[in-house]
């Protein structure tokens, strides 16, 4: 008897072309299963781009506006404290080391008006403070229009408002010589400040100098707050020193807190809603992987006639699971391209329309489309089996 | 052979040059219930190289059985099977698999054409599972779309075509790797009355080219017109009548 027998074979080409016909003759359903994985796909990659893209953003706002800055401020609570710093504490701190630049404010008790014929209490929830020239350099903030208190202008009636302050008193340009009623005299507004994301109590205030206070307002120039600019690598030791220095003899009722911690603590919040969004693109994900399990069931039970062509035809039953399978994973990872693409567009154009840069992360595009194929192995694996496990002669009886 | 047969003498004498390309014996398939159903029931046939045999008999004979088991998409319960000289009790369900890429070839009543392809891949599907290079496929799918003369519709959708010439394109497929033997199982059932007798003149046509090819139907007069009848009831052979030898002209 005759013995050797070539086994079946089909070439990865023809492979192809057999997974691809179901999905050729069948386009619309074939659209639309694919479609949950698009979304799922789609949702992963732009919550994890826009997360990017947004964390860059505030990332580069963060290098920008510096993580060695330090503010202290008088310790407040009860039977802490006076609400003050010591007179001397600003030069105390610019004597310690690694210090690069200190700048104090200090409260004053003077309202700001429009005019003086805005009734006393509505004040805008405006403070005015009394601060130091270098303020702003400090603080690396940047004037929107006009120019900072500097030494040309100490003794004279001049205000620089912070930019809701600013809005609030209806003062859109620092150099059109608008005055404004402050602490019953009338002050030129020299400039408008952008605002400052280290301290955003400065947008809701209006800064005069410590000469123009004390001249104009007779305010004592007892500081209430001091922002400290550090050299980064010596922060913690600064910070850890800064308490002792201010107020030797009360170290406790110094605050020192680190402005740019706010905005980390604003990134890991980000990082939650991100998770969750997450989540949810995988459940979408998985709608999607159920969907198209459904399809290829169906189509399992539509296609006996071929299966049993098929067999008849020298297929072997792996070569029918192989098809099937195929057939779940070109659908998958057709999707899969697809929600990369969508979720990358919606990326793009959001960033585009925040101004970030626009960041996709390659995990998002390399997870994406390894979600997308276990998906759609996942998927296609019972409906192979399913088909494998047809009998021929049952298929081929079926029409 | 069965014991009621009423082989001619002419069965007997078997020219020796011609190999048997199916040999049945003794061939039982039941299929399990209560009460189990004897579906074919010892059953002895032979078939040689270049004949052309009917396999007749009404609903319920065991025609379709006997077709799965010499095709080798279903195994009998007793006897032995041998295909192209292979002995389908050794051979594993991928081998068989092996043995229906390259030594059988089936036509259905359904013509179980593959939508959205032309008729030329269609046909060269026909060796889809033997490893040949598609190229190579269609050049063989060519040739077979000409023997049976649809030469004119090889890029045509195969499914859009008329009934007979989606039989046809069928036969095609099933001759393209030139097989040992072609099984048809009804071929005319899903034809008008022309292009049913168009299928069978085309069939007489292949034979006489050398084309071994059993056909079944319950049609007797298509039946009538072949070489040699093997007439089934009750899933037992009751009649095999060779009406001429191969080659010979009837």
């Amino acid at each position: 008897m005759n013995v050797s027998l070539e086994p079946s074979r089909l070439a990865p080409a023809d492979m192809m072309r057999a997974s691809l016909i179901g999905l050729r003759t069948r386009r619309l359903r074939s659209i639309l299963s694919g479609l949950g994985i698009v979304i799922g796909i789609a949702a992963m990659v732009g919550v994890l781009g826009l997360s990017e893209s947004s964390k860059s953003d505030l990332l580069a706002q963060l290098d920008q506006l510096g993580t060695n800055m330090l503010r202290i401020e008088a310790g407040s609570g009860i039977g802490i404290g006076t609400g003050e710093l010591p007179e001397d504490s600003t030069a105390m701190v610019s004597r310690v080391g690694p210090v690069e630049q200190v700048a104090s404010i200090s409260e004053t008790e003077a309202n700001v008006y429009r005019t003086d014929l805005v009734p006393e209490g509505q004040t805008g929830g405006i403070t005015v403070k009394a601060v130091d020239a270098n303020l702003l350099a400090t603080l690396q903030g940047q004037m929107a229009s006009g120019i900072f208190l500097d030494e040309a202008v100490s003794d004279l009636p001049v205000v620089v408002l912070g930019s809701v302050a600013a809005e609030r008193l209806g003062v859109n340009d620092g150099t059109d010589g608008t005055v404004v009623w402050l602490g019953g005299e009338w002050f030129s507004v020299v400039g408008v400040m952008e605002t400052l994301d280290l301290s955003p109590d400065l947008d809701r205030a209006a800064l005069v100098s410590y000469s123009t206070a004390e001249t104009f307002l007779g305010h004592e120039g007892v500081p209430s707050t001091i922002y400290v600019r550090s050299n980064p690598d010596d922060i913690d030791a600064v910070r850890s020193v800064l308490p002792a220095t201010v107020n030797p003899e009360s170290p406790d009722e110094v605050e020192v807190t680190r402005p740019s911690d706010a905005l980390e603590a604003k990134e890991a919040a980000d990082q939650a809603f991100t998770n969750l969004l997450l989540g949810l693109g995988a459940v979408a994900l998985l709608v999607g992987g159920v969907g198209i399990a459904n399809v290829m069931v169906i189509s399992v039970l539509e296609r006996r006639g071929e299966i049993g062509l098929r067999r008849a035809l020298g297929a072997t039953k792996g070569h029918i699971s192989i098809q099937f399978l195929g057939e779940s994973l070109i659908l998958a990872t057709l999707g899969g391209l697809g929600g990369v693409a969508l979720g990358g567009a919606v990326t793009a154009a959001y960033a585009w329309s925040q101004g970030w840069e626009v960041l996709i992360p390659a995990v998002a595009i390399v997870g994406g489309m390894g979600a997308a194929l276990i998906i759609g192995v996942i998927a296609g694996l019972y409906p192979a089996m399913r088909a494998a496990r047809v009998s021929p002669t049952e298929a081929l009886r079926t029409l | 052979m069965s014991p009621t047969a009423t082989a001619s003498a002419q069965t007997m004498a078997a020219s020796s040059d011609q190999r048997t390309v199916l040999a049945l014996s003794n061939v039982t398939k039941t299929y399990p219930g209560t009460p189990p159903v004897h579906a074919i029931r010892g059953v002895d046939l032979d078939i040689r190289s270049g004949e052309l045999v009917s396999i007749v008999g009404p609903s319920g004979s065991g025609k379709s059985t006997l077709l799965h088991v010499i095709g080798t998409l279903d195994r009998a319960t007793s006897g032995t099977v041998a295909v192209a000289g292979y002995d389908v009790d050794d051979l594993n369900d991928k081998q068989l698999s092996s043995l229906r890429s390259r030594h059988i070839g089936f036509v259905f009543q359904q013509f179980f054409l593959l939508a959205g392809e032309t008729a030329l891949d269609n046909v060269a599907d026909g060796l889809l599972y033997t490893g040949i290079a598609l190229s190579r496929r269609r050049v063989l799918a060519e040739r077979a779309l000409e023997q049976v003369g649809l030469a004119h519709r090889m890029t045509h959708e195969a499914t859009k075509l008329s009934g007979g010439e989606r039989q046809r394109v069928a036969i095609a497929r099933a001759l393209i790797g030139s097989p040992d033997i072609i099984l048809a199982d009804e071929p005319t059932g899903n034809l008008d009355s022309k292009s049913g007798e168009d299928v069978v003149r085309l069939i007489e046509d292949l034979n006489a080219a050398g084309t071994t090819i059993v056909v079944i139907t319950h049609d007797h007069e298509i039946a009538d017109r072949f070489p040699r009848r093997v007439s089934l009831l009750d899933g037992g052979v009751v009649e095999d009548t060779r009406f001429t030898e191969p080659g010979d002209p009837r």
